[in-house]
């Protein structure tokens, strides 16, 4: 069972994020680029298919950016390969073109199942789970909590609104949207980050980048608020009493 | 011939999810910009999907589809059977909600019937032949503006970004049954069961005042003073996903997209930036009060009273005036 896992280095929202001066992308050399969160929900439960079952792992990025650091923290974790993709990723919201990419290194890596992120904070143009499966071919489900793994099958769970979830099987190979591992994400210790650097190597794998969404960004900005809040300032105390005095007006302090 | 615009119903237990009628609502305006038809698109088994095409009433017509492999929601008998149905009747503007069904859609959709797709989109606006759609990325920090080329496209529409009450009618529609296509037959992916909630101690979409904690909180043994802002309000707790995938908050009170949907008299959302699934569950309380360190984080777009201040500082503050008050 080999199972590939590709990780996208995503802004963290924590920071305020910068747009470019053409206003036609977020600034990236501002932005505080790390891991998707999704996609450590995604290599957490490719990790603990490994544990339970023994399946390969492979990690692949992006070249650029964090991609080393992302790629030394999963080989860190437990992964057992690492690649970079180089090719043309200058296009950063156009997932048809990232899915492209995937889809030949895949192709050349060889895969029993993908296990990706459901999506990132920053899809304009699909989740690249979906384009990357029907670029394949092969069948996919978003939105998964629990990937089980039965001979020449996957039996997945599949989340819904309002606490109801559904149990699918799915033929394999197939590209599983990771929204939750089984358990926590593993944490990599910097110790064992730095031992990975220095024992294990990164491969480079130059893929074909030319596919295209379709879509032309016009603008990239910063929404006004439809309705903003009215906001409570002061000290602590102040602010308290304020919210005491809206709370009571709802009776609701008594 | 002007392009048809098709929604994709969503229903369960033969009640259409207020998300589709969203999009209803959206495709109701979109026909008309473009002087084109509404097409409502029900798929389902055991005869449901006639019955609840018939419900479609602010669409010109209805199309259904009824075949044992559209039983429940597996993606790929539902994706074949679309995608065969809107090839024979292009060009088309095709709508679905990003719920989890329509996250498995849109893009394979797209792919197949070889036209863009937009995701996230929070408006829609028509120019000539061409389609602009604003989405809501980051979060919902940003805004991205883009232009489809060409009059076809498929479209994911954010939850609440249009109004369902516009997309409901008790007008009577044509329901038109479509034969279904062969490739249903041999789908790969196969629906086994629905899973429904397990009963909780409470449920939160009943109560109300609710202090919600999100990923602010920073440490399980933090929530303890959440824990006590709620006791000394009389309020239920509850949370924003991360803290549920987290194992720190039962999944019975994940408020959002996957959760549950709350309509309390007070919500106090302490820690959480929302991000448009958490906004998606809580936007129609009656009195939304937010506490978050980021005066840019998107939750006070949809709060009426905002606190941009540490949680820390502030929370334990309002438990002691409120216990005060109580005696
Ligand atoms: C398919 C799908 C379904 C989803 N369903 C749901 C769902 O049902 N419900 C849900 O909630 N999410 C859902 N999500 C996840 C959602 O996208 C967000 O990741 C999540 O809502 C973020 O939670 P949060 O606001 O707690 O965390 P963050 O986004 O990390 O926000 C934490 C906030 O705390 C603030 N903060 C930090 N420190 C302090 C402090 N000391 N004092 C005050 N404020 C502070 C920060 O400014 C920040 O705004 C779903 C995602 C997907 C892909
Ligand atoms: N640049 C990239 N390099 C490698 N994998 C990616 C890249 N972009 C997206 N992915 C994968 O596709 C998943 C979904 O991305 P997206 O649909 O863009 O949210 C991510 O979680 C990754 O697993």
């Amino acid at each position: 069972m080999h199972i590939v896992v590709p990780l996208r280095q995503s802004p963290d929202l924590v920071e305020e994020l910068q747009i470019n001066a053409e206003a036609t992308d977020i600034d990236r050399q501002a932005a505080k680029l790390g891991i998707s969160e999704w996609d450590e929900q995604a290599l957490e439960e490719a990790l603990c298919l490994k544990d339970g079952s023994g399946a390969k792992v492979t990690v692949v990025t992006a070249e650029g950016g964090q991609a080393e650091e992302l790629l030394f923290t999963a080989l860190a974790k437990g992964a057992d390969r690492a690649l970079k993709l180089a090719g043309d990723f200058s296009a950063p919201m156009d997932n048809h073109r990232l899915a492209r990419a995937l889809a030949d290194a895949i192709g050349r890596l060889g895969a029993n199942l993908v296990l990706t992120g459901v999506q990132s904070v920053e899809d304009l143009d699909g989740q690249v789970a979906v384009l990357l499966a029907a670029m394949l071919g092969w069948p996919h489900v978003s939105v998964v909590t629990r990937v089980e793994l039965a001979g020449e099958t996957a039996q997945v769970k599949q989340e819904h609104s309002g606490g109801v979830s559904a149990e699918l099987e799915v033929r394999l190979p197939a590209v599983i949207g990771v929204q939750a591992a089984r358990r926590t994400p593993r944490y990599a210790p910097v110790s064992k980050v730095r031992q990975a650097q220095k024992s294990a190597k990164l491969e480079r794998l130059a893929v074909a980048t030319d596919g295209r969404s379709g879509l032309r960004v016009r603008r990239v900005f910063k929404p006004e608020a439809a309705a903003q809040a009215e906001m409570i300032q002061g000290t602590p105390e102040e602010i308290a009493a304020k919210l005491v005095a809206i709370l009571s007006e709802r009776g609701l302090s008594r | 011939m002007p392009a048809g615009v098709y929604v994709v119903v969503e229903h369960l237990n033969g009640q259409i999810a207020e998300l589709s009628f969203e999009l209803l609502s959206a495709g109701r305006q979109l026909a008309d910009a473009r002087a084109g038809k509404l097409y409502a698109l029900v798929l389902g088994a055991g005869g449901e999907a006639s019955g609840v095409a018939g419900a479609c009433g602010a669409a010109d017509a209805a199309l259904c589809v009824d075949h044992a492999a559209l039983a429940g929601f597996a993606p790929e008998a539902h994706i074949v059977q679309l995608a065969a149905l809107l090839k024979e009747r292009p060009p088309a503007v095709t709508l679905v909600s990003n719920s989890s069904k329509g996250m498995d859609l849109a893009p394979a959709l797209a792919v197949a019937l070889g036209v863009a797709v937009v995701t996230n989109v929070a408006g829609l606006a028509v120019e000539g032949a061409k389609i602009v759609a604003t989405s809501r990325l980051y979060g919902g920090k940003i805004a991205v503006e883009a232009e489809v080329e060409g009059g076809a496209a498929v479209l994911s529409l954010l939850a609440g970004a249009f109004p369902a009450d516009k997309g409901k009618s008790g007008k009577p529609v044509a329901v038109e049954t479509v034969s279904p296509c062969p490739q249903l037959d041999n789908a790969r992916v196969a629906f086994k069961r629905l899973e429904r909630p397990e009963a909780a101690d409470i449920d939160i979409s009943k109560q109300e005042v609710l202090v919600s904690v999100g990923r602010g909180i920073q440490d399980k043994e933090n929530l303890a003073l959440v824990q006590e802002l709620a006791e000394a309000l009389g309020a239920a707790l509850c949370a924003s996903r991360p803290l549920v995938d987290m194992g720190w908050m039962p999944k019975s009170r994940q408020v959002g997209k996957s959760g549950a949907s709350v309509k309390p008299k007070v919500y106090l959302a302490v820690g959480i930036s929302g991000a448009p699934e958490h906004v998606q569950g809580m936007k129609d309380a009656a009195t939304i009060i937010a506490i978050n360190s980021d005066p840019k984080a998107p939750i006070f777009d949809v709060a009426h009273y905002g606190v941009a201040a540490d949680l820390f500082e502030v929370v334990p503050a309002l438990t002691e005036k409120l216990r005060a008050l109580r005696g």
